[in-house]
Formats: structure tokens, C-alpha cells, sequence
């Protein structure tokens, strides 16, 4: 199947290795990858602060560059669900509605791309380490993702998943809000990484490299000595 | 009596015509007075010296801090969760639950116009005198007329956010009259001198040892003997004892209300204590004051909707007392009839910037709102900050979504940015109001409203950026390799993330981008 990816800038920039990786994942599945390289952001600060022209304009860029695709998968929950949810929205009532649509009904999050799309959740990887997951927001109220990631972690050779109390709790990144309310954000950061401590794991997986970072960069600071993983690092390893 | 003089309401200046029923933004402008603008909170206690956005983000810090505040919070709120998940469980599927509830409300809301006057009809041949209040100084003024043309001196009160709402108490302390509250939590924050910390649960904040202490000193000794352990039974007695004497010394009790039931003229009241049974039973005047949005068509929609309010506030099947209010009692021109119940009935319909709300079709699904507390619950916002920090009426996500169209978009707004926007809140809340995503419909009024400038132009430089390949590629190469240069500034003023690098780390530099990787082979 040809899929187009969408990779989000912070990803592009900050953490490539989660691009390959998912790259190497979606390749392993039987699928052509074809990555446009205009690709920048989908516009979620601005939409998220508020401003919808510049939300559109953005918009139109993405609307453009994936015009031809059959399928579009990202490694973003938050991201994906800008698209998916919040594109219908913005576009209504202008002359992009459809395209917006169009757009929003082939855009997939990667896990859910792979488990129901697909429907592979053996991806033949091997992860000897113990694990715990953290819900994005985004993906898990406004995509439903919530089974996916764990149906496909559960065929990974040799990890150990346990689940902490605050798996569905926010990690307090939430964009702007994290340097606009960072007292509050910090907070929020704190019961996370407190609840991910607390089950020993190594590692916190994800389907969100912003709440990662957001994790990672609290954990640094602030302890549990917690390493955070991409979904797509782990079903890559072998 | 009072229906002809004091109906100086929001319906009768500026509401739509009684032969109406259709609705427009003309219609539902808002009142010639504005709406209150209650005094802002310093945890809870009442102060005038602070703009609203500063107040929220300094008592945010201070409560952010708070660690094992925050954990006693947080310990409540999951607690209460949990059990709302059990009670949940138990049926048959309450997605069809929330439909159903969501629906009810929603064409009492579509059809408010007609359902209020069917209420004011059905409820006036009950005996009940009806007024409307367009805002909080009529509320107040419209109950001390009354107070006052029976010559009353004191009042027995059941919990109201109404009346929080518009400040009544002062009101009635500045006129002269005794007020008290007889729902426990409500009677220790008024010990207190505080606002309610949770609008379900007021004086949930609060420790054993500070609710004895407040029993220790705010009560006078000729009223009670001393509070004999901070035990809660006997902190429960000590309070039960001094009400039982108030509700046979009151001359009026004032209770707020839960639903305004259209096809019945009659007024559903839910609670744990009794104590809304009595204020409402034995004082010689009760007067109601309720929101105009608690209306719902039918007396059989209390069926779900009171289900709906126990389980989603408090996990409970169904609260503790559940009672429908017909009038006063009923006699015969002899005098002859019913022997107890109060004399005289009063229905204040309250509008106070709720029509403001009904106006805005994006935003007004959250008149559905039945005050469940739900979105509290669950929100990591409100278990980290507290409920005094919102300095409103209402706190967590429905009050961050209706404070800015009811009080002012540019003064309350920025409660709708101080959220990770999650959307815990609207996955619980039992009536289906679009909560977090109201938050981001009130975002783009708050750009209108009040504009912030810096930030406009720098939206617009973003968005520059980012529909130009080239120039988002150059920019991130830029921002990458300066960030290292500028080392010295990091946690300074000229350091834009240092609000992030204070206590967070940034991830390291890569030696490519995800396209460079892509452009020089990846891609085979």
C-alpha cells in the first residue's frame, strides 16, 4: 500500500530517529513510503492559540501536499487528530471544506494505521525491557487510541509492560499551555512522571513525541531516572 | 403580589415577547444592567486588588507548590472518580444514558422561552409567586423586598450556587439580616469567609483540624458549647445541633434549585443532608433562587436526569434526598388544609449573563449543564490549582468554559488557555457538553476580544514560516544552532522558553533532520 507520511516538525527537527523508525516499521508491513519534503507544520500552535487565519493558511499549505495521497499516516497522536478532527472545523464553510474533508478521512495515526487499517500487529520485534505507556490526549479522547498501542506492543519479543495509575492522566505538555502556565504544566508533569516512577519500568512509551519530550524533559530535571520511547522505536527494534 | 412590581427581570425589559418562541441574538441581548462582576478571590477570601489574569497565575504557583495540598486533592477527587466508574458500570449502557440526559436538556434549552412562561403558569396556579432577575443586584433586592414586606429578620439557607453566584449573603449581612448556611460545607467556608473550593463539594480543601478550629473560634460560645474532637462525627453533631435551633428561628429559608419543571410549575431539589428539606419545609417563606438554564420539559425527565446528577457528581445511584417542591401549603379561604410547609413560596428565575451564552450557538450546549461536578473530578488542571485559584463562581472546566461569556471574554478568557486541553472533562460529563473544545472556541473569542499584539504578529510570522519550505528548514537550522550560542541566556528574560528550561530539560540536537535523512538516502 502507498503511504504518504506525515512527519510533524518537531519530530522533523528535535527527534528524527522517530521518523526512521517509523519509516523502517511501515516499510517491514509491506508498505511504499513517499515522504513530501515540503512538509512543515500542520498549524496546531496557532489553532491552539486561538488564530484561525493563520490556522488556515498553514492548513492550506498541508491541504496542498498531500492532495494526491491515497493515505497519510503520522507518528502523532496529537498531530494526526489536528488533521483528522480539527481540519473539518477550520475549513468549514470555505472553499477547502472538501479537500479538509477528503483529507481528514485518510489520515491515520500510525498505530491505528497498523492495527486497523492493516490490521498487523506482529511487526517481529524484539524489546527486552520493562515498559509502561503513556495516553496522549490527543490520540486516546479525540482518535480513540487506546488498544492499539498495546495490542501491538503485546507481540514484541521479550518486553514487560506495566501499566501505571496516571497512564490516562495528561502529561501537562499541551503546547503553549506548557511555557504559558508552566507552573501548572510542571505540576501536572510532576504526578505523571511520579505515577511512571513508580512502576520501575524503564522506559515510558508513547504515540506522542511531544509528550515525551515533555516527560523526558521533566524526568531530567526532576527524577525518576526514566528513559521515554517512541511506539515506532520499539516495534523497529529487533 | 410581587409578580407585578418587582418583575423588573430580563424577560419583561428586554426579553422576547410572551407569544414568541423563536429565538435571535436581538431578542436574548443582554440586560440594560451588566451583569455583577463579583469581587475577585485570594484563595477564597475576597479582595479587589488584583486584574483576574494575575490572580490566577500567581495563587496557580503558589498552589502548583503545595505538594501535599495537592496530593489531598488529588486523593479526593480520584476517589470520587472511581466510585462514579463503578456506579457507572452498573448500567445498561450509560453512553445511552448521557444521550438521552444531553437530549432532555437540550429542548428545555431550545424552547427556554416557552418552557419558562409553561413553568411560570403551571407554578403561579400552585400558589408559587414567580420573578424574574436579569442580575445579581435584582436577585438581591427582589429577596430583600420580600424579607422586608414580611418582616423578616433571618435566613436559613440549603446550598445555592445562585446565591454564590450574586453574592447574596452580603447582600443580606449589608441590609441588616442573619444569614446561615445549613449544608456542612457550605456552613464551614461561611465560617470561614470563604467562596466554595469545589461548587459540589465547598469545603472539600479542608482538613479536620482546620474545620474544629474554625468551629472553635467563629462560633460564639452562647450559640454552642465547644466541639468536643476533630472527630467528623462530632464535628458533624456539633454543626447539626446549632442548625436544628436555626431552622425553627428562621423566617425564611433560601435554597437554590436543581431542575424548574415546566409542565408542573414545580422545583426539584437533590441533596445528601436533609438539610435543603428543612430549610425549604419549615421556615414560614421559602424562596428559591435558580438559574434559568436548570429548566427541563417534563416531571418524568427527573427519572434520569436526578440518576444522572447522583452517579456523575458523586457516584452515588441516586442522592440521598431527592424532593419536588409544588408550592406552600395548601388551604381553603377557612384556613382549613394542609398544616405544615411554608406560608409563602418564591421563584426567582435567575438570567445573570446566561442569555449571553444562550445567544452564541457555538457555546450553548453548556446551559445543559446540570452542576454535577464531574468535569472537577477528573480535571489534572483543577486537582493541581485548586478551586480558589479560578477566582469564580464556578471553578474547573465549566467554569473556565461559561465565566468568559457570562462575566466577560477578555477578563475571564485567559481560564480558557490555562488548560492542556485533554478533554477529560468531556468524556465524563453526563449531559455531552463539548467542553474542551468550548475552551478553544472561547481561545479564538479571547484573539477578538483582547487582542495581544505580540503575539498576533508572531502568529503571523509562523505562519509565514510555515507555508514556506525554505524558510521553516533555514529557521529550524537557526533556532538549532543559536540555542547552543546563546547559552548564557538560558533562564534569563531574553530567553524565550525559559518559562520550559526552568524545570524542564530540552531534548539534544540532532546531527540531521528527519529530511536531510530522507534527501540523502533514507528514502531507499
Amino acid at each position: 500500500m502507498k503511504v504518504h507520511l506525515f512527519i510533524p516538525c518537531f519530530i522533523d527537527t528535535l527527534m528524527p530517529d522517530v521518523g526512521i523508525a517509523t519509516v523502517e516499521v511501515l516499510r517491514r508491513a509491506g508498505c511504499e513510503i513517499i515522504y513530501p519534503t515540503g512538509q512543515t507544520c500542520c498549524g496546531q500552535p496557532a489553532f491552539n492559540s486561538g488564530y484561525t487565519e493563520q490556522t488556515r493558511s498553514i492548513g492550506r499549505h498541508m491541504l496542498d501536499l498531500f492532495k494526491d495521497a491515497e493515505a497519510v499516516v503520522s507518528p502523532s497522536g496529537s498531530c494526526s487528530a489536528m488533521v483528522k478532527v480539527f481540519y473539518p472545523q477550520v475549513f468549514a464553510g470555505t472553499p477547502d471544506e472538501a479537500r479538509a474533508n477528503h483529507l481528514s478521512e485518510i489520515t491515520w495515526e500510525f498505530s491505528d494505521f497498523l492495527v486497523n487499517k492493516l490490521g498487523v500487529t506482529d511487526l517481529g520485534a524484539r524489546f527486552p525491557h520493562k515498559v509502561t505507556i503513556h495516553d496522549g490526549c490527543h490520540g486516546l479522547r479525540e482518535l480513540g487510541v487506546r488498544d492499539q498501542p498495546r495490542q501491538l506492543l503485546e507481540k514484541v519479543k521479550d518486553i514487560e509492560l506495566i501499566e501505571m495509575d496516571e497512564a490516562r492522566t495528561c502529561c501537562g505538555f499541551g503546547g503553549t499551555f506548557a511555557v504559558k502556565f508552566p507552573a501548572i504544566s510542571n505540576a501536572m508533569g510532576q504526578v505523571k512522571c511520579e505515577s511512571a516512577g513508580r512502576t520501575k519500568a524503564e522506559y515510558v512509551v508513547s504515540g506522542d513525541s511531544s509528550c515525551l519530550m515533555h516527560v523526558q524533559g521533566y524526568a531530567d530535571k526532576n527524577g525518576p531516572a526514566v528513559k521515554t520511547i517512541h511506539l515506532a522505536q520499539i516495534l523497529a527494534s529487533q | 403580589m410581587y409578580r407585578g412590581h418587582l418583575a423588573r427581570g430580563w424577560r419583561r425589559s428586554r426579553g422576547p415577547d410572551a407569544h414568541g418562541t423563536t429565538m435571535s441574538r436581538s431578542t436574548y441581548e443582554q440586560p440594560s444592567t451588566p451583569p455583577t462582576d463579583p469581587p475577585e478571590t485570594h484563595n477564597g477570601r475576597l479582595t479587589t486588588t488584583r486584574i483576574p489574569l494575575k490572580q490566577f497565575k500567581e495563587d496557580a504557583e503558589l498552589a502548583a507548590a503545595d505538594d501535599p495540598q495537592r496530593l489531598f486533592v488529588r486523593t479526593a477527587m480520584r476517589n470520587v472518580a472511581n466510585t462514579r466508574a463503578k456506579t457507572e458500570a452498573m448500567f445498561g449502557s450509560i453512553q445511552s444514558a448521557r444521550d438521552v440526559a444531553a437530549a432532555i436538556k437540550w429542548e428545555g434549552l431550545q424552547n427556554i422561552e416557552a418552557m419558562l412562561l409553561q413553568f411560570e403558569e403551571n407554578a403561579t396556579k400552585n400558589g408559587i409567586n414567580v420573578h424574574w432577575a436579569a442580575d445579581g443586584p435584582s436577585v438581591c433586592n427582589q429577596v430583600i423586598e420580600i424579607m422586608r414586606q414580611n418582616n423578616a429578620r433571618s435566613v436559613i439557607k440549603s446550598k445555592s450556587m445562585a446565591t454564590e453566584e450574586v453574592h447574596l449573603n452580603h447582600a443580606l449581612l449589608d441590609a441588616g439580616f442573619e444569614v446561615v448556611e445549613s449544608d456542612l460545607g457550605e456552613y464551614i467556608i461561611q465560617l470561614r469567609d470563604e467562596a466554595p473550593y469545589h461548587f459540589v463539594f465547598p469545603s472539600m480543601h479542608l482538613k479536620r483540624g482546620e474545620i474544629k478550629d474554625a468551629f472553635d473560634h467563629k462560633v460564639s460560645r452562647e450559640e454552642s458549647a465547644p466541639v468536643a474532637s476533630d472527630d467528623p462525627e462530632a464535628l458533624t453533631m456539633f454543626a447539626r445541633n446549632i442548625m436544628r435551633q436555626k431552622y425553627l428561628s428562621a423566617d425564611v429559608g433560601i435554597s437554590g434549585g436543581n431542575f424548574i419543571i415546566a409542565d408542573s410549575g414545580a422545583i426539584a431539589i437533590t441533596e445528601n443532608e436533609g438539610n435543603a428539606r428543612l430549610t425549604c419545609g419549615v421556615p414560614k417563606i421559602h424562596i428559591v433562587v435558580v438559574g434559568i438554564e436548570k429548566i427541563a420539559p417534563k416531571l418524568e425527565d427527573l427519572a434520569l436526569l436526578q440518576t444522572m446528577l447522583g452517579t456523575a457528581g458523586a457516584g452515588q445511584l441516586l442522592t440521598g434526598y431527592n424532593t419536588v417542591y409544588f408550592g406552600p401549603r395548601r388551604r381553603n379561604e377557612n384556613g382549613e388544609g394542609e398544616v405544615d410547609g411554608p406560608e409563602q413560596m418564591h421563584v426567582i428565575l435567575l438570567d445573570n449573563g446566561r442569555t449571553k451564552l444562550l445567544a452564541d450557538p457555538a457555546l450553548r450546549d453548556a446551559l445543559r449543564c446540570i452542576r454535577c461536578g464531574a468535569c472537577l473530578n477528573v480535571c489534572p488542571i483543577f486537582s493541581n490549582v485548586g478551586g480558589h485559584t479560578y477566582g469564580t463562581t464556578y471553578q474547573g472546566p465549566i467554569g473556565a468554559v461559561i465565566s468568559p461569556p457570562m462575566r466577560g471574554t477578555a477578563q475571564y478568557g485567559h481560564l480558557a488557555y490555562a488548560s492542556s486541553l485533554c478533554g477529560a472533562c468531556t468524556e465524563t460529563c453526563p449531559v455531552k457538553i463539548d467542553l474542551h473544545h468550548h475552551l478553544l472556541r472561547i481561545r479564538q473569542q479571547y484573539t477578538v476580544a483582547k487582542p495581544q499584539a505580540a503575539e498576533k504578529s508572531a502568529m503571523n510570522w509562523f505562519a509565514r514560516t510555515m507555508r514556506h519550505p525554505l524558510l521553516y528548514r533555514a529557521g529550524a537550522r537557526v533556532a538549532l544552532t543559536f540555542d547552543g550560542l546563546l547559552r548564557p541566556l538560558h533562564g534569563t528574560r531574553l530567553d524565550a522558553i525559559s518559562a520550559w528550561r526552568k524545570r524542564r530539560s530540552l531534548p539534544g540536537k540532532p546531527t540531521q533532520s528527519f529530511t536531510s535523512w530522507w534527501q540523502s538516502g533514507g528514502k531507499q
